[in-house]
């Protein structure tokens, strides 16, 4: 299966003090097309770090970061946001919704953000959340909806551009068990397709069944890969 | 974005409603302090303004406000008429007499003596009698606001009787006169009634006012007069900046208001400013999302401004139009505010100003959103 993420060898230093400090140490990882990858590990190993790096957020101190062929790492301000319009799809721990907009117009937004105007993007955003079983919501506004529909309005947004790359920082942190269960049911029953990589953080073991695979970080490095069914039962019963 | 910018100011419509509140009552409190301020200077020269027949005021040089009066000799009239381009030139007495009620009440009065064959220089609006009547032996006309100081609670109207310098005075007709600074009542007379009425200086003439002939440059004229005469002459315009510039820079009440009006553009700016950088800041997070979301930095300062501009354009119609309101309502039903208005180049510096205070809090504000990390949304 293609890549559709690759990093290699990338390092991250913050500024601390008089120096800096290292946080992410030579990360080889690559996203295949049509897989869900999980990443975990404990609070501070540099999970937020690194995807916020391959999603052209931050950009990385060392190392070579491309997305279908492109090089993300040396991208201007306004290069990098036409990267995250054009490429990536975002889901949030805080779901980010605007709270003046209905669901169908927060789920709107990227299309927006890429020039349609709103209330032809809101129609659209509207038959994505019709898949996701929101459709009787989609004239609420955020305040109306509980954690989990406000988790699939933000799943809806991601989807809507129908980007080749999704990352997810903690989708599931926010919400109880069962609904974290279904919001993840539901990413990677709408997420995942051919031709698209889907990253997720997170630290809640009972989610890892979703995943096709799982890196596990340590202190800013990946320390553990589990690439089959049997590797990610093991690491889920650690 | 911009549809989606505006969603978001007018989202919470409590924060909203607050927003526009605080940038209308800003802009009311900036336009009716600034409009307060100018109405009072104006009613410095208002004797001046209300002079509606004459091109030009003559005076003595010396004359450096229109309530500080050097005398003319009456030769003085005979020579500016002898000036060629000049149409007609009368005599205008200006004085301060003690106007007894019959109750005696005692009230210090304004009178304006005009001239006695052609009555020019008389009062510029008549509610009820004629100027012709002033013709009448003992006749004055007494502007209303004037009259219900001398006869409290009862409607003002022509046949009521005064007493001034011993003499007895008939009101003939009832004016409207624009307040005057000190806001004592205005009596219109004749000229020789004047001299009678209030005490006369050793050299009775106060002003002359010239009219000048059809076709003729008043400014020409103007400096024709006094280089023949010797006297001052100005235009309406002119002699009302002159007194009122002299009220600007030798009283201190224009530095004390001055500083009120001014304190009105600090206060106004504090709030429309805090408010709006409030807003912005309280929706940096919104602004972060977006930033990740790939919104350039250009859109985002777009939509700052556009939130900024809708924010000042309804805050400053709301504003502006209840200084309007007020003035126009408290015109009607107070004395005391009569004449007083909203001009419309203080509503246009307090547009300016509004703009100027809109705008540096849009760009202090936004600077945290175009700085800010969007990998802040991950936090
Ligand atoms: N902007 C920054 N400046 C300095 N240090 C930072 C910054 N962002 C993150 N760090 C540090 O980098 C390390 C990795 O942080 P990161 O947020 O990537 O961890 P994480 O794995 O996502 O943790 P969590 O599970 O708590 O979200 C932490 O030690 C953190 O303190
Ligand atoms: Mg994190």
């Amino acid at each position: 299966m293609s890549a559709v993420v690759t990093a290699r060898g990338v390092a991250k230093d913050f500024p601390s003090g008089d120096g800096t400090i290292r946080v992410l140490h030579g990360i080889d990882l690559s996203v295949r097309s049509g897989e869900m990858l999980l990443l975990v590990g404990p609070s501070g190993c540099g999970k937020t770090t690194l995807i916020s790096i391959l999603a052209g957020i931050l950009s990385a101190t060392e190392g070579a970061i491309e997305v279908l062929g492109q090089d993300v790492r040396h991208l201007t301000p306004s290069a990098a946001a036409r990267f995250r319009r054009e490429t990536v799809g975002f889901i949030f721990q805080q779901y980010n919704l605007l709270p003046s907009l209905t669901a169908a117009e927060n789920a709107a937004i990227p299309l927006v953000i890429r020039g349609e105007r709103l209330d032809r993007a809101a129609r659209k955003a509207r038959a994505v959340l019709d898949g996701l079983g929101m459709g009787a919501h989609a004239d609420k506004l955020p305040k109306q909806l509980s954690g989990g529909q406000m988790q699939r309005v933000a799943i809806a947004r991601a989807l809507v551009h129908e980007p080749p790359f999704i990352v997810c920082d903690e989708p599931t942190a926010a919400l109880d068990a069962a609904s974290g269960h279904e919001a993840m049911r539901q990413l990677r029953e709408s997420a995942v397709r051919p031709g698209r990589a889907v990253v997720v953080v997170t630290h809640d073991p009972r989610v890892y069944g979703f995943a096709d695979r799982i890196a596990r970080m340590e202190d800013g490095r990946i320390v553990e890969l589990a690439e089959d069914a049997a590797a990610i039962r093991r690491m889920t019963e650690h | 974005m911009i549809r989606i910018a505006l969603r978001m100011l007018t989202g919470d419509t409590a924060k909203y409603v607050g927003l526009i509140g605080g940038v209308a009552f800003a802009v009311m409190l900036m336009a009716q302090q600034a409009s307060i301020f100018v109405g009072l200077m104006l009613r410095t020269a208002a004797q001046v303004i209300d002079v509606v027949d004459a091109d030009l005021w003559v005076m003595d040089p010396r004359v450096i406000y229109v309530e500080e009066i050097e005398p003319l000799p009456e030769s003085a009239l005979w020579r500016v008429r002898g000036v060629a381009g000049v149409d007609w030139a009368t005599p205008f007495f200006k004085g301060l007499t003690v106007a007894r009620a019959p109750d005696g009440r005692l009230q210090q009065v304004f009178v304006l003596g005009v001239d006695d064959a052609s009555l020019a220089g008389g009062p510029p609006v008549m509610l009820q009698g004629s100027v012709e009547d002033l013709r009448r032996p003992g006749a004055i006309v007494i502007d209303r606001v004037g009259a219900l100081f001398i006869w409290p609670g009862e409607e003002p109207a022509p046949g009521k009787m005064l007493e001034m310098a011993d003499r007895r005075a008939t009101v003939v007709g009832i004016a409207e006169a624009s307040a005057p600074f000190t806001t004592f009542p205005v009596i219109y007379t004749r000229y020789s009634e004047a001299l009678r009425f209030a005490p006369p200086p050793r050299k009775p003439l106060s002003y002359i006012l010239v009219r000048a002939q059809a076709g003729e440059d008043i400014d020409a004229l103007a400096e024709r007069i006094t280089a023949e005469t010797g006297l001052l002459a100005l235009r309406w315009q002119d002699f009302a900046w002159r007194t009122i510039r002299y009220y600007l820079t030798r009283t201190g009440i224009p530095i004390n208001f001055g500083i009120t009006v001014a304190l009105g553009f600090i206060v106004g700016a504090a709030v429309v400013g805090q408010t709006f950088m409030i807003f912005v800041l309280e929706n940096l997070r919104q602004f972060g999302a977006l930033k990740a979301m790939g919104v350039s930095n250009g859109t985002l300062l777009r939509m700052v401004l556009a939130q900024a501009g809708a924010v000042a354009a309804i805050g400053y119609g709301l504003g502006i139009g209840l200084a309007a309101v007020f003035f126009e309502v408290t015109g009607r039903t107070n004395v005391d505010l009569r004449g007083f208005f909203l001009p419309w180049w203080v509503a246009a510096i307090v547009a300016f100003a509004v703009v100027v205070i809109i705008l540096v809090a849009s760009v202090a504000s936004i600077r945290k959103a175009l700085t800010l990390d969007p990998a802040v949304v991950f936090k």
